[in-house]
């Protein structure tokens, strides 16, 4: 790795003055995709600061009734293991098990997860390929290169990469939102406005600035989280990232449908919501798989597959329906 | 195409840090981009730990700290200070195998063994894991409680798969974690 600094802020209102007005100052925390990023020259940061010190960062409140609030600094592997979360919103614990390794989710925080960057192989790549994101105005190489794992949705020419996180998924069915503190106060973020599609500056991944900070993720009290699954569908069994993933969440009305709730991770830039599909679920009994995939796919008529991911628009509209009956199961 | 790094200040940034390493206090100056395992290794001679894939994907490293099975490449022995810190080195007790060693030996579950401590360490952390009640995605309903009794193959091959075995001796360091755990 290149040299840099580290350095500890004593709170949360030095770590954002340091970090508003010098583009050399990168966050660390589980260091997890950091560390790696810096290993492969993706990145060049020269001063670190070391988060994982700062004080009341790790909590994970479910009050009974309420919804959650979860520490940015909160390890994957204690949201996981919390009986609460694992119980009112079985899609959260579920989308953070089936992510990375035992190892790293005792690593790597919630922030860090929603704020990793895309695995795209060209953009990771050492030799430097043309990557937007990597530098940006040097091109796609996966525009007509390899991009079997590439977007098939919300794309453009200047980039074709899918966002990794699991968990973003689930917060984004969810509705979930960012808590942020910058030096200009604190706000609250739509994860639906959280994450950007590339556009044509596809080097920033979401809509956060310097000195903006993520201090906490909330989850409204949502009446879909206990009828809730992630299922994420990869090219081996375990400790891999999506090929195509569905986070799905919905409530009963009798027999049917009353309200459904659908992301997708591994098809667009960021956390992909079936709009469309929810609407056309409502009132749909769930042991009619026909009318199911068939509200399903109004949700597909956009999609734009690429060269070498044409697959992915049949497998991820099966991908949706196996999330959506694993959820309604839980009724 | 070569990368070239960007310009940087030829200054000390040398840090101490002091650490409890396998019960004995250490302190160590190094520079902030030395990883926990090139310390571990580099300059307190364990050579535990392996440096394998150095990218977070093999678990060859994995240490514990405070307890955790974590991965000593993808961390700075800088954001450490304080911690306690155990390699295999430390993780038998005076002269005694743990009794994952020993059944790492008796099941066979290494060949050339190049994987063999990161294994050990996952493994000793993962059924504690597994004692404290977390769900893994091998977990039928992660909504209901597990316990250790829980523990299947299944589960431990899912918890497991962190740690890359080249010699895919996995069916014997699965047999014998699950004896240690108290399950065959």
């Amino acid at each position: 790795m290149h040299q840099f600094t580290l350095s500890r802020p004593a709170d949360i209102s030095a770590a954002i003055a340091a970090h508003a007005h010098d583009a050399h100052v990168a966050f660390i925390a589980g260091g997890t995709d950091l560390i790696g990023l810096m290993k492969d020259r993706a990145t060049f940061p020269e001063r670190l600061l070391d988060l994982n010190r700062l004080p009341d960062m790790s909590y994970i409140d479910a009050p009974s009734g309420c919804g959650l609030r979860i520490g940015a600094l909160a390890r994957m592997s204690d949201v996981a293991a919390h009986f609460e979360v694992r119980s009112r919103f079985p899609v959260i614990a579920e989308s953070l098990l089936f992510a990375a390794s035992g190892q790293l989710r005792n690593m790597a925080t919630i922030d860090g997860n929603i704020m990793q960057r895309t695995r795209c192989a060209y953009f990771r790549d050492e030799d430097d390929l043309p990557c937007n994101k990597r530098r940006p105005g040097s091109g796609c190489s996966a525009r007509f290169g390899l991009n079997r794992n590439h977007a098939i949705f919300g794309w453009s020419d200047d980039c074709v990469a899918t966002h990794p996180s699991d968990l973003a998924v689930a917060l984004t069915a969810l509705d979930a939102n960012v808590l942020v503190h910058s030096p200009a106060g604190q706000r609250s973020i739509p994860f639906a406005k959280f994450q950007r599609l590339p556009g044509d500056g596809p080097e920033r991944d979401n809509v956060l600035d310097r000195g903006d900070l993520i201090v906490a993720i909330e989850v409204p009290s949502r009446s879909e989280g206990r009828a809730s699954h992630y299922f994420k569908l990869r090219d081996r069994q375990t400790y891999e990232f999506a090929l195509v993933s569905a986070a799905a969440a919905i409530t009963a009305d009798g027999e049917r449908i009353g309200s459904a709730r659908i992301a997708m991770g591994g098809v667009a830039h960021k956390p992909w919501r079936l709009t469309a599909a929810e609407t056309a679920l409502r009132g749909v009994s769930l042991d009619d798989t026909e009318a199911l995939k068939a509200a399903i796919a109004a949700s597909f008529t956009e999609a734009r597959p690429l060269e070498h991911n044409f697959f992915k628009v049949e497998l991820a509209q099966r991908v949706a329906l196996r999330a959506l009956e694993t959820a309604g199961a839980r009724l | 195409m070569t990368t070239t790094y960007p310009a940087r200040a030829q200054s000390d940034v040398r840090t101490d840090v002091s650490m409890t390493v396998n019960g004995s206090p250490r302190t160590l100056r190094v520079e902030p981009r030395t990883t926990l395992l090139d310390a571990l290794r580099d300059e307190l001679g364990l050579t535990g730990p392996k440096k394998s894939c150095d990218r977070g994907e093999c678990g060859a490293c994995t240490v514990h700290v405070e307890g955790r099975r974590i991965l000593s490449c993808m961390t700075l022995a800088a954001m450490h200070d304080g911690h306690r810190i155990t390699t295999i080195e430390g993780l038998e007790g005076d002269g005694d195998l743990h009794p994952l060693q020993e059944m790492f030996i008796e099941h066979d579950g290494f060949q050339w063994g190049f994987c063999t401590s990161g294994q050990i360490m996952s493994a000793a952390a993962m059924i504690e894991e597994a004692r404290a009640g977390w769900p893994s995605a091998a977990t039928v309903d992660v909504a209901e409680p597990f316990t250790i009794a829980d523990l299947s193959k299944a589960e431990i091959r899912e918890r497991m798969s962190g740690n890359l075995c080249r010699c895919s001796c996995y069916p014997n360091i699965v047999a014998a974690i699950a004896e240690v755990a108290g399950r065959r």
